[in-house]
């Protein structure tokens, strides 16, 4: 914990060295609730954290801004006590605490809301919101009454009607979001660190977020809130640090910013917020979808009669809610799910429930949405993971498919690795040590090299960083123009606006609208996904023609 | 850099299970002066000093030795085997007993129905019949888990006591030889393995060879082959190996086929080699054995080889360490417990020798969890 040990600090204009402003942030002039100094971590051969100055303020929205694996989320876990700092100091109200884990980081008011939401579906809002911390009325029995009686007076102080008898996974993603929050408040949270809260999230409901996160400032609560979405932080922070490679290499207001500075500022080098994506020249029909139906997992029918064909050189865009039939299409079309009745043809053979083997060999490619659980082995090599959807196929098996050659394989990862620039120590080490972004490459370096017809992409750039989310863009808008058909499910409705040549809203599983990818209205499209109908008075979309 | 990193993460994997061995053997002199104490009212702190040295007298000193330790040993490679490719895909075969009686049965049948045909026949008919029984009892429970969803643990525990069943109704009934004084199948005959090594005092049959061979062909088929590359990836991640193209339900019914056939194999060459015949009550306690052989050797074939060495050597030796200690010789089953309770319990090796690695843990053990947890 020596702090006098920060070299190459001085250079760097840190968060704490920026002086505030009077008036451009609610309670300016009181001294910070939190801060954070030297903090120092250090993994083998990585500096996850190099001496990060970071302060939040009372009242303040503070935006931290990185890519993925320049150290946020490091940081934010030794603010929580997931992760013990080699060097620096956590300051509480001007003096030092040692936070060793989580209840530490709850017992002093810090609290935080992950990105993927830590709730138990089955049990209801107030089980959800007591858990890990029951407040009893007597020896045995909770004291359920009084808890519920705080749940409701705490949603209402901020204008929710939650139900806390209601079950969890009743709730739509964003009401989940707000039980997380509530969860924090209730827990007496002062700091409240966001991890991308709205990832998930409709823009409405974003709108919704920030006008509550709006009036937690008022209250005085201190806010850290982490995303990648530039123009959401410039909106809603009041202060933005911004992270690259373990160090603070910025702090800005929003006053005096804006996406382009950012963006150069986390990634190092200018980058292009939009990806040229020029004119597109569709063929022939080469993913052609007829009246397809599906059920999930409970046997619930969430595809319900889909039509689409997506044609040679352009790329088709489904936006939607999440939950609203995207997965099991996706999963109905790439084999991992036997559709109840209706066709799929790929370049005109059938290939209707045909297995993930038989469709790669059709020409089929998919970036699946979860790299972590369909993507990528993590527990295996970089190596074996860039060959792992055609391991069976020459030349990385010889001998008829029976033994693997170890040579081809190497070199083929090599091959990848350079062409795709995929950050790593060598194509030995296991997937999971690498970045988020990384990770996603390695996907794309396999399924885009593989000289696919068709191209399913799910959630191509989830959680990723700009600089990753630019690459993969342009290598997507690159396929297309190669003459790859590519069908985009995202739930980023800026990602389908951005990319797709057309755009089909899915709702409630059925393509409710198909309208022109370049002439379409955020707005309009945001309304299709919430409700499956356009608005009465805004531009009609055109009707669903396949 | 890279051979440090190479030799670095070696000693991270054997670590954890060098550790419980020693913690084991610890353990075991422990419970050896105590128990001498009570029994003999002294207290010979010196006691385990020649206990465990008359047990490596007994194991490795010489020829004769050393073939007693590798002859105990085979059994347990190939069962050891036989849990440690199963762990690799994910599957955590508790049958292995039971497939290995119903290849000590299959192999007790048929020896006995073909012991006049010259041995050139007679041994790969036994033989085979004893791998034939052991992968069909593996098949079962891997089709029961892709078809049905019935989860190995339960239904290989099942399938253990009904091979116990079935050999006392054979041999009791169908296959019992007439004019023994207890129901017993007939000599194994011109079917027995031949010795090839070793004099009076400990001789090594044919059995031990299949053994050995076995290990450069476990590894090569886990790390070379495209079967070994799906077997892992199915054990590692299945949603991911569906998603690569493969098909887990026809993985999982192989696998557990093939650990049927390296169990039976290892009953068949114990009824060949060494007791010639099964009673009624046949049992053992090698598929039990050798799920702590897969751990200890972390589920590689190499591990495994030196693992059931290990234990072998500890079978082997503790004949003369009765003889000369008066040490009985389930205290090797109390060191192979306490080896077990180790290596299950890393974080207790982790603490006492502050190994802060996090690739110390014995990672098969998350097979074990989490095929609990009934996560199909």
């Amino acid at each position: 914990m020596d702090l006098n040990e920060g070299s190459g600090r001085d250079h760097l204009v840190s968060a704490a060295s920026l002086p505030l402003q009077p008036g451009t942030g609610p309670r300016d002039g009181a001294p910070p609730v939190l801060e954070m100094r030297g903090v120092t971590k250090r993994y083998p051969g990585v500096l996850a954290n190099d001496h990060i100055d970071l302060d939040l303020r009372a009242g303040e929205i503070h935006g931290l801004l990185g890519e993925n694996g320049a150290g946020k989320t490091t940081l934010m876990n030794i603010l929580y006590g997931l992760v013990t700092p080699d060097e620096g100091e956590i300051l509480l109200d001007g003096k030092a605490v040692q936070i060793r884990e989580p209840s530490d980081a709850i017992a002093r008011g810090i609290s935080m809301v992950h990105q993927h939401f830590m709730l138990v579906p089955v049990l209801s809002v107030a089980d959800n919101i007591l858990l890990g911390e029951e407040p009893m009325a007597g020896p045995i029995f909770l004291d359920r009454a009084g808890s519920q009686r705080r749940i409701r007076e705490l949603s209402k102080s901020f204008g929710w009607e939650v139900d806390p008898n209601q079950r969890v996974e009743s709730l739509s993603v964003g009401w989940q979001q707000r039980v997380e929050i509530l969860k924090a408040l209730y827990r007496s949270a002062r700091v409240l660190v966001l991890d991308e809260p709205t990832a998930v999230l409709t823009p409405q409901e974003t709108n919704e977020i920030f006008s509550v996160l709006r009036k937690l400032r008022a209250e005085g609560y201190a806010i850290v809130f982490i995303s990648h979405k530039l123009y959401e932080v410039l909106e809603i922070a009041d202060r933005i640090t911004v992270i690259r490679r373990g160090r603070v290499v910025g702090s800005r207001r929003p006053s005096e910013t804006d996406e382009d500075d950012l963006a150069e500022l986390m990634v190092g080098r200018e980058v292009k917020l939009t990806v040229e994506r020029g004119t597109s020249h569709p063929g022939e029909p080469v993913l052609v979808v007829d009246n397809l139906h599906a059920r999930d997992d409970r046997r619930h029918e969430t595809v319900r009669g889909i039509n689409l064909s997506v044609r040679a050189g352009e790329i088709l865009g489904i936006a939607g809610v999440a939950g609203n039939g995207q997965d099991e299409l996706v999963q109905s079309l790439t084999g991992l799910r036997r559709p109840t009745s209706g066709h799929v043809t790929i370049l005109g053979r059938d290939v209707t429930g045909h297995p993930p083997a038989a469709l790669y060999r059709g020409g089929l490619a998919h970036v699946p949405a979860d790299r972590q659980r369909h993507g990528l082995v993590m527990s295996f090599p970089l190596d074996d993971n860039l060959i792992l959807t055609d391991y069976g196929s020459r030349p990385y098996a010889t001998t008829g498919g029976l033994i693997r050659d170890p040579e081809a394989i190497d070199k083929r990862a090599d091959e990848l690795i350079a062409e795709f620039d995929i950050r790593t120590p060598s194509r030995e080490v296991a997937v999971s040590t690498l970045s988020g972004g990384n990770q996603q490459k390695a996907i794309v370096a396999r399924e885009f090299s593989k000289g696919p017809s068709v191209l399913i992409l799910d959630q191509p750039t989830r959680g990723l960083d700009v600089g990753s989310i630019e690459f993969i863009r342009q290598q997507a808008v690159a396929m297309r123009d190669r003459g790859v058909a590519i069908l985009l499910v995202s739930a980023e409705l800026d990602e389908v606006m951005e990319l797709s040549d057309r755009i089909a809203v899915i709702y409630r599983g059925e393509l409710v609208a198909t309208v022109d990818g370049r002439s379409a209205n955020r707005e309009d499209i945001g309304l299709l996904m919430a409700t499956g109908r356009a608005a009465a008075n805004g531009a009609q979309p055109d009707t669903v023609t396949q | 850099m890279r051979l440090r990193e190479a030799g670095g993460n070696a000693l991270a994997i054997v670590a954890v299970p060098a550790l419980a061995v020693l913690l084991g053997l610890v353990a075991g002199a422990v419970v050896m002066i105590i128990s001498n104490s009570l029994s003999t009212g002294v207290t010979d702190l010196t006691l385990p000093l020649g206990a465990y040295g008359s047990m490596l007298a007994g194991s490795v000193t010489g020829l004769d030795e050393l073939v007693r330790t590798v002859s105990e040993a085979a059994p347990l490679i190939l069962a050891g085997l036989s849990v440690g490719i199963g762990f690799k895909a994910g599957l955590f075969n508790i049958g292995a007993n039971g497939q290995y009686l119903m290849g000590a049965l299959g192999a007790a049948g048929t020896a006995a129905a073909v012991s006049a045909w010259s041995p050139w026949a007679a041994i790969p008919m036994a033989l085979g019949a004893g791998m034939l029984a052991g992968t069909v009892y593996g098949f079962i429970p891997g089709a029961l888990k892709a078809w049905t969803g019935a989860h190995e643990v339960v239904t290989t525990i099942m399938l253990n006591f009904i091979a116990a069943a079935t050999i006392a109704y054979l041999v009791t009934g169908p296959l019992r030889t007439p004019g023994a004084s207890f129901a017993r199948t007939g000599d194994v005959g011109n079917a027995a393995l031949p010795i090839i090594i070793g004099r009076q005092t400990g001789t090594g049959d044919l059995g031990i060879l299949f053994a050995l061979a076995a290990v450069p062909l476990a590894w090569l088929l886990l790390s070379r082959s495209v079967l070994g590359f799906e077997i892992r990836t199915t054990g590692a991640n299945p949603s991911a190996a569906l998603y690569a193209g493969m098909r887990p339900g026809r993985l999982i019914i192989l696998t557990m086929s093939l650990c049927g056939l390296l169990a039976g194999l290892a009953g068949a060459g114990q009824v060949l080699g060494i007791s010639h015949f099964i009673s009624a009550s046949y049992s053992t306690s090698v598929g039990f054995d050798a799920i702590t052989v897969a751990l200890l050797g972390r589920a590689h074939p190499i591990g495994i080889l030196f693992a059931a060495l290990l234990f072998g050597l500890m079978r082997a030796g503790s004949a003369l360490m009765q003889i000369r200690e008066r040490v009985p010789v389930e205290i090797i089953d109390v060191i192979q417990a306490v080896i077990l309770l180790f290596l299950a319990a890393d974080i207790i090796v982790r603490t006492i020798f502050r190994i802060r690695t996090e690739r110390g843990g014995v990672e098969e053990l998350k097979t074990v969890t989490r095929t609990y947890g009934g996560a199909a």
